[in-house]
């Protein structure tokens, strides 16, 4: 159980490295449009398989 | 029949057509056909299939589908809006894209667009309605992209970011960094706590116990320093003010829960709270995140109204024509306005006489006439002559431009059922604070382990957070929603006038009826074929871009050449057909070519008559007349089925008027009503006690627009200069009236439910939390829930139920 001594240390350093990577990604606009994505992903599919049927 | 690309109505005589997938399938313009076989030609068919509305009717544009490319690509025009690295040929912009209004639209956009070479990257923003940009500019110049986006029949504009915009993005942004550091903070944190509560109940050695507290204290610092840090500020802030806000007891809460924990640590004995702290600050930050977005939404739909004006325009200097950027025009300087484009400053004219359409302005559908020393406004259409105009308002003095700071002055107003929750806050807050002061001295008294914690929930369970959040997200929500449909409105209080409304009063002409003119009949005054008159009089007609000409656009069955056609202001069009020569418009007009002849009286009957005629006289009268909008009955139905009285209130004297008023099952119409008898009818009926929606179009319902509870506005993009009108339906579709009504009633029953919920939770918790049954955490989770859920229940506002068309 002392492998918590240096495995929270090292969760902490991905904390910091998680919070870097999302202030980066807010930074770059990635957070502007949340709605479309969302249904992108769901056209796609379909005119792959409605090109697929035809 | 209906278009296929925009399932509009096809003109009787329009034969245009595409085939779609082996499918000759129908068009009503030549704009439709050319942008359905863009879409063909690019193998993008499969947008009819993903496609959940109609597209938008290319019929009515009055600019060609071209770009000007001298313009755009000119690297002196571009440093407005075009972001270049150095040393690479790499160009970001962003651009306004007009049109959109599914997420089948953005398919289209970006497949296309990916599909050009030298673009490397596209990303279409449904909701604020832009697309970023990122395209190499050796290989694909920037008015090819635009060119591209014009033919799929989007108007796209490049987009400077105003002020206000980047001051809503700063904001969105730092909330959503908030919103990180409190969530992974808290996810760790809880993580650390769910290991001390098991060691409290296994027992757990001192040294790890000791590492999670230190370990679970460091984490949480960081949330307090940085996303708990506007609670704590707003609280201060308040207290400056003598103001009691919710923030204060929530900072107390963190603050003290924080406090005590950093004592119980350091002191190696005692509960830490750090896990209810970092939940609590989460939750609040999530509901504060959720509370910006909603409202951010609604302010980027007036950010739209500024593409009104364009960036470019057309200096005279020195007598040299100059493509100039709007931007760099100083008053005083002269500008060439051309037929077709869009007036961008507040000016005299110095020359030319043309006629201006200010409907964009003030819903008047019929152009001015402009002629030497008129006053013409930004945002207006020049519509037939080239005028050369003098400017006297630039920017942000237009009339334009007050008109949207009005706006959106009136969006920031609060909502009074809102102003009244933070009233009723304030002196909740204060009775909070007393209860938590008592509830910790009595249990001091009785058992002083227990006083501290059980304080800490009265403060964290009695947050009247929820009672706060209740009204205003369920009022975003619900303002969007409709705005997504095309009921814009921007006064606080229209939601509650519309949910209350017990009459509805209708202006006649231009929001009943289209403000387009159809022809109604042709009365020959010599013995010729109609079919021939009107051919003659659409052949005339084609080229003049006046909305009584537009009446006749694609109405004749077989096309004649004319000779030449001369369009002269307002007064009608000559031209010359198989040697002879004819005039079509106003009888004295027409009257001028045969002066020999007696002059011409119109027929009686509705609308407007003109006439045509040649050397010989008057050839046949044509009426022509407002049509009622296709929508209109059934929205009147639909009006009486909520249970609203319905009347017409016209200014036109019109004997057609009880014809009309029965037809839409109306049983109360007034016509010829002057503006102030208007005002005294509306102020009778809210003396009865009703309350009144009027709807209304133009500048002479001004009056009687301001003295309704709420008055709603028709508009072609959006009637600007009513803003004395509550809310605008920018499709003008009538239909979306009692769309927004029933809207409105929801809104109100679940602002209702949210307040009984928020309520009745804090009553329930309080007793509880004074006895000792609540935890800390339990109390953090509690109200988080609470508030939750009143979000939530509020956000089911934004899903309109889009009603498909047939």
């Amino acid at each position: 159980m002392s492998s918590i001594f240096w495995l929270i240390p090292i969760s902490l350093v991905f904390l910091g490295v998680a919070i870097l990577a999302f202030f980066w990604a807010v930074k770059s606009q990635q957070f502007e449009d949340l709605d479309s994505p969302a249904r992108h992903i769901l056209l796609d599919e379909v005119t792959e398989r409605w090109q697929q049927e035809r | 029949m209906r278009c296929y690309h925009c399932q509009l109505n096809i003109p009787k005589g329009a034969h245009y057509s595409v085939m779609i997938e082996g499918q000759p399938r129908a068009m009503c313009c030549p704009g439709c056909q050319a942008v359905a076989q863009t879409i063909v030609e690019h193998g993008l068919v499969a947008y009819y299939q993903l496609r959940e509305q109609p597209a938008v009717s290319q019929a009515e544009r009055t600019t060609e589908m071209s770009v000007d490319s001298a313009l755009f690509d000119d690297p002196g025009f571009q440093r407005e809006f075009v972001f270049c690295e150095e040393g690479s040929d790499l160009r970001q912009a962003e651009l306004i894209i007009q049109g959109l209004h599914c997420a089948a639209c953005v398919w289209l956009l970006e497949k296309r667009l990916k599909s050009l070479h030298g673009l490397q990257e596209v990303s279409v923003n449904l909701t604020t309605e832009r697309a970023r940009i990122c395209w190499n500019n050796q290989r694909i110049p920037l008015s090819q992209i635009l060119l591209a986006i014009e033919r799929l029949g989007y108007q796209a504009h490049p987009f400077t970011a105003g002020q206000q915009e980047q001051v809503r993005q700063r904001l969105y942004h730092q909330q959503l960094r908030y919103l990180a550091v409190a969530g992974f903070g808290m996810m760790h944190v809880m993580t650390y706590a769910v290991a001390l509560y098991l060691g409290a109940f296994q027992g757990m050695e001192h040294t790890h116990w000791q590492f999670l507290r230190w370990v679970s204290f460091f984490v949480t610092t960081t949330v307090i320093v940085y996303p708990a840090r506007p609670f704590f500020a707003n609280a201060w802030r308040s207290l400056c003010q003598r103001q009691l806000v919710m923030d204060i007891p929530v900072s107390l809460a963190i603050g003290g829960a924080y406090a005590a924990s950093v004592v119980a640590v350091w002191l190696q004995k005692g509960e830490v709270y750090f896990d209810a702290v970092c939940m609590f600050v989460f939750f609040l930050t999530l509901g504060r995140f959720l509370e910006l977005r909603a409202r951010q939404r609604a302010s980027q739909i007036i950010e739209r109204l500024r593409t009104l004006t364009p960036l470019t325009a057309t200096c005279l200097i020195d007598g040299e024509e100059r493509v100039v950027a709007v931007r760099e025009l100083e008053v005083g300087d002269q500008l060439l306005v051309k037929p077709g484009e869009t007036i961008p400053v507040d000016g005299r004219v110095l020359e030319g006489v043309s006629s201006v359409s200010e409907a964009l302005l003030t819903g008047e559908h019929l152009p001015q006439p402009k002629s030497k020393g008129d006053r013409v406004l930004a945002g207006s259409l020049n519509m037939e002559n080239p005028l050369i105009v003098r400017i006297t308002q630039l920017g942000q003095q237009t009339v334009l431009a007050t008109i949207i700071r009005l706006l959106a002055r009136a969006q920031a107003e609060k909502p009074r059922m809102a102003e009244l929750a933070d009233r009723v806050a304030g002196y909740f807050v204060g009775a909070v604070l007393l209860l938590a002061a008592c509830v910790m001295g009595i249990w001091w008294y009785l058992d002083p382990a227990q006083a501290f914690p059980n304080a800490l929930s009265i403060l964290v369970v009695t947050c009247p957070c929820a009672l706060s959040l209740a009204t205003p997200v369920a009022l975003t929500a619900s303002t969007n929603a409709l705005a997504k449909l095309g009921f814009l409105h921007t006064r606080s209080h229209v939601l509650e006038g519309l949910a209350n409304a017990t009459h509805c009063l209708w202006d006649k002409t231009g929001t009943l009826t289209c403000g387009h003119f159809s022809l109604q009949q042709i009365l020959p005054c010599r013995p010729i074929n109609k079919a021939h008159i009107l051919a003659i009089a659409a052949a005339l007609e084609r080229t003049s871009a006046h909305p009584i000409a537009q009446a006749f656009h694609g109405l004749a069955t077989t096309e004649l050449t004319v000779a030449y056609t001369k369009v002269v202001s307002n007064q009608g069009v000559e031209g010359q057909y198989a040697g002879e020569c004819y005039r079509i418009g106003q009888p004295g007009f027409v009257q001028q070519l045969a002066a020999h002849t007696e002059p011409l009286t119109a027929p009686s009957g509705e609308g407007i008559w003109i006439v045509l005629g040649d050397k010989q006289g008057p050839l046949a009268w044509l009426q022509l007349t407002d049509t009622v909008r296709s929508e209109a009955a059934a929205t009147i139905k639909q009006l009486q089925q909520l249970g609203l009285h319905v009347q017409i209130l016209s200014g036109d004297p019109s004997p057609q008027l009880p014809h009309l008023a029965k037809s839409l099952g109306v049983s109360s119409a007034f016509g010829g009503v002057a503006p102030e008898q208007k005002v005294a009818h509306l102020r009778e009926l809210t003396r009865q006690g009703a309350v009144v929606i009027m709807v209304g179009d133009g500048i002479n319902d001004a009056p009687v627009l301001s003295a309704a509870h709420v008055s709603v506005a028709m508009g072609a993009g959006s009637d600007l200069a009513k803003t004395s009108a509550d809310a605008v339906l920018l499709n003008n579709d009538l239909a979306l009236l009692p769309i927004a009504i029933r809207w409105a009633r929801k809104t109100k029953q679940i602002i209702r439910q949210n307040l009984t919920w928020a309520l009745f939770y804090n009553v329930l918790a309080l007793p509880l939390a004074a006895v000792g049954w609540v935890p800390p955490y339990l109390a953090a989770i509690g109200m988080s829930f609470s508030s939750l859920i009143v979000v939530f229940n509020a956000l089911t506002l934004s899903r309109l139920p889009i009603e498909k068309r047939d």
